[in-house]
């Protein structure tokens, strides 16, 4: 979805820039990442061969073809949205706030299963249990966190005494160290 | 670009006590084997900012590509690209954000080899201390003494030298006293304000964050207490208003305000501004945001402001307070380091970014290149990747600016190759050299057009671009001649023969010919001028050079014709016998053999000598004149 999809839309409407609200702390390949990150035709990110990004001048300059992904918000940490999430009291999907939900044990992480889409495997069963997603992404590659953070405090609170990534919960990510890097270069967000 | 952040929240800057001492930006550098990387993996690991799930990723890395036997090795941690795991180096630069209760961090991992001194400017740029690393055994090395100079250039003012590996030689004060003799020797001129030794081994965690118990004789800071204490110029405030306009918001006929992100200084409703180039001044109505107006605003954030007059403003310009002007010139000096593939050329135009402005520069001189590993000062022509040189720079219009070590937000541009649009290198600027505002241009009681009017037709650089051996003078000969015996005024500049006079101390290097070629495009703009068809003949092999001289005139004076006669056909041909001294190496960065030709991409008009005879070709060329309206 944020490989192809977003590519054929970028084609179709020609547009030079894409804003993505990526941060550089989510994980090692985009703690590499630039602020305006140059895309070759073909929506190539070459990791190797970044522009360089000096003090706050970013270089816009694009060819036919040639596209920019910007991320505002690459030197924020997850600390940082949730604290400004508060401040601006900024409505937020309800699946990050802790709920009872039926999840089952995959992998060793929690996958929500609220309907057949999930199969289960033998000897799964589903439970209701007090989850929470941290990170949403497609499903049903996003695992969910126990947690009784409820309410944006409660977020906060959890935020400064966790001692898991944010990103422990993608399926998709764990497969192995460089799979982002590749993902990325693919033209993935 | 940031993000505007509202007063009541300081992004980065809460701990879990609450309001912290700020947030704090700083490098480390240090070459492959100093053990850059462990000191970060360190710091995040024992101020517990490695998380449960990374500690196992971790774990895994370690035996895939780990250097430390059994132990975990922190460096993996930081080294984010899979090349970069796979050899055990550090290519990029990498941000990291940790935080202690009372600080917060973001650490720039940057590459301590010389071929990615680039990278580790990019680092330095947005940092505000640096922990510069030596290995203990080995002392002050030339990439200490690089290192250290990168820093002072960009700016930094305050580093920790943090000599590392210091198990390796017995924890001895002896050495780390010897190495730190050393170092202060030579960064005596850099112009660091504070410059703070620490004894550590970043792999067994000794002065990191925790006192070592085996270096008793240092009774200074661990590292972190150093970090979580340094204090740095934060007076981006304190510093004159400047405010380059991003983007004139006019939704409507009753709006007018200009948008931006306060870059210096402060600045009140009811102050006077002034912009910067023009001089107009006009006092300040209303700040506005989207949360609703502000009394004030001050460095860092993102405004709209509206005046009391109509002046003109428009993206790129500054906004000051009278009183503290910034310059406003069109030449100045700057340090400026490349960081392209290809080398920069003086007299090519490359596009300038500074603040929000994008302007046309040439670098006009390069005064000496500074050698970065001993700091001394050596003469050349061009800057290649990696290197920096003080040049003088030329703009096409005045720019305002202060110097970089008074203002980072103002005195800093980089610069873009106009056809890749590559990043080419990036500028501080030491000293303008001439007020723009004091130079004016004589005004001229007969102009261009008035000069034009007494001939039968317009103006035109006829540019002929090809080979040696194309054709090119030729088929402009024949072109002239015709054109004489219609009544036209012309004349003739021959690539040949303008190197018997006019471009008699160039050579042939690159640098050299960008030179020829910026002349020979001055002398056709005065022929222009001066009403005349000014026929141009020069191999001109290099697209950058050819684009700035058609950017010289008018859009419809100039045509390029492209004289496109195979190399094969050229060598064949050999008029002069240049080709055969160049295949025998008699003559070096000869155009086709071993120096590029890059061909026109959208040239007026082809020929192709190869296929037709000259006069056919010359025909070719007066027709398209007659076409585009410039002769009868």
């Amino acid at each position: 979805m944020k490989t192809d999809a977003l590519k054929q839309a970028l084609d179709k409407y020609g547009f030079d820039a894409a804003f993505g609200g990526a941060r550089r702390d989510e994980e090692k390949s985009r703690a590499k990442e630039r602020v305006f990150s140059f895309r070759s035709a073909g929506h190539v990110w070459d990791p190797r061969n970044q522009r360089p990004e000096l003090w706050k001048l970013y270089n816009t300059r694009i060819n036919k073809g040639e596209s920019i992904r910007v991320f505002p918000l690459s030197n924020w940490t997850e600390l940082d949205v949730w604290q400004y999430t508060r401040a601006e009291d900024i409505p937020v999907v309800p699946l990050y706030f802790s709920a009872p939900r039926p999840v089952v044990k995959r992998d060793g992480v929690w996958i929500m299963r609220d309907d057949d889409r999930l199969p289960l495997n033998a000897g799964e069963q589903p439970e209701i249990k007090a989850v929470r997603f941290r990170s949403l992404g497609d499903y049903p590659l996003s695992a969910a966190v126990e947690s009784t953070a409820a309410s944006l405090d409660d977020i906060i609170e959890e935020m400064i005494t966790t001692r898991t990534s944010e990103r422990a919960g993608r399926l998709i990510d764990s497969d192995e160290a460089a799979s982002m890097e590749k993902k990325k270069r693919e033209g993935y967000f | 670009m940031t993000a505007s952040i509202p007063r009541n929240v300081t992004v980065g800057t809460t701990g879990p006590d609450g309001p912290t001492k700020g947030l704090l930006r700083f490098l480390t550098c240090g070459s492959v084997d100093d053990g850059k990387s462990t000191l970060i993996g360190r710091l995040l690991y024992d101020t517990k900012l490695i998380l449960e799930d990374q500690l196992l990723a971790l774990e895994k890395d370690s035996r895939k590509h780990g250097t430390t036997g059994e132990d975990i090795d922190l460096a993996l941690l930081v080294d984010g690209l899979e090349a970069e795991r796979e050899q055990g180096i550090t290519i990029d630069v990498a941000y990291r954000f940790f935080s202690t209760p009372r600080r917060s961090f973001i650490v720039a991992d940057t590459p301590g080899h010389e071929q990615y001194t680039r990278n580790m400017a990019t680092g330095a740029s947005n940092s505000d201390a640096a922990v510069i690393l030596i290995d203990a055994r080995k002392g002050v090395l030339t990439q200490t003494r690089r290192h250290s100079y990168i820093c002072s250039l960009l700016g930094i003012r305050h580093v920790a030298v943090a000599v590392n590996k210091i198990d390796l030689v017995e924890f001895s004060g002896e050495r780390f006293h010897h190495i730190m003799g050393d170092y202060f020797g030579f960064a005596q001129g850099l112009g660091f304000t504070s410059i703070t030794p620490i004894p550590l081994s970043a792999r067994y965690g000794e002065n990191v964050t925790s006192r070592s118990e085996r270096m008793r004789w240092y009774d200074g800071p661990t590292l972190l207490e150093y970090l979580e204490g340094v204090e740095v110029d934060q007076a981006l405030a304190q510093k004159p208003f400047r405010f380059p306009v991003q983007w004139v918001n006019r939704p409507n006929l009753d709006f007018r305000g200009f948008s931006g992100t306060v870059a210096s200084g402060t600045i009140n409703a009811g102050d006077k501004i002034v912009v910067a180039a023009s001089g107009k001044e006009s006092v300040v109505t209303r700040i506005v945001t989207a949360d609703g107006d502000l009394p004030e605003a001050r460095a860092g954030e993102a405004i709209t402001l509206t005046l009391a007059d109509e002046i003109d403003v428009a993206r790129g310009d500054v906004l000051a307070k009278p009183e503290t002007r910034p310059e406003v010139v069109d030449q100045f000096a700057a340090h400026v380091l490349w960081m392209s593939e290809e080398a920069m050329l003086p007299g090519r135009s490359y596009l300038m970014r500074i603040g929000t402005k994008y302007v046309p520069a040439r670098i006009t001189n390069l005064k000496h290149k500074v050698d970065v590993n001993t700091l001394e000062h050596i003469a050349g022509k061009t800057l290649g990747l990696n290197e920096i040189g003080l040049c003088n720079i030329a703009t096409a219009t005045p720019v305002a600016f202060d110097p970089y070590e008074e203002n980072r937000e103002t005195g800093a541009f980089i610069l873009v190759d106009r056809f890749t649009n590559a990043t080419a290198g990036a500028g501080m600027i030491t000293f303008g050299l001439r007020r723009a505002t004091n130079i004016h241009r004589q005004d001229l009681l007969v102009d261009k057009a008035s000069r034009s009017r007494l001939n039968a037709h317009k103006p035109v650089i006829l540019w002929f671009t090809g080979l040696s051996g194309s054709g090119k003078s030729t088929v402009a000969n024949i072109v002239e001649r015709e054109l004489h015996t219609r009544g036209v005024h012309t004349y003739m500049l021959d690539g040949d023969n303008v190197r018997h006079g006019l471009n008699r101390d160039l050579g042939f290097t690159d640098a050299d010919r960008v030179e020829n070629v910026r002349r020979v495009g001055e002398v056709a703009r005065l022929f222009v001028e001066a009403g005349l068809i000014v026929l141009c003949s020069f191999i001109s092999p290099f697209r950058a050079e050819r684009r700035m001289v058609r950017e010289l005139v008018g859009a419809d004076e100039f045509i390029e014709v492209y004289v496109d006669t195979p190399i094969e056909e050229c060598m064949k041909r050999d008029p002069k016998g240049l080709y055969a001294r160049a295949k025998e190496g008699k003559i070096k960065n000869f155009t086709g053999i071993d120096s590029p030709y890059e061909a026109p991409e959208n040239p007026e008009v082809v020929i192709n000598t190869a296929d037709g005879t000259a006069e056919e070709a010359a025909r070719r060329v007066i027709d398209a004149l007659a076409t585009r309206g410039i002769t009868a």
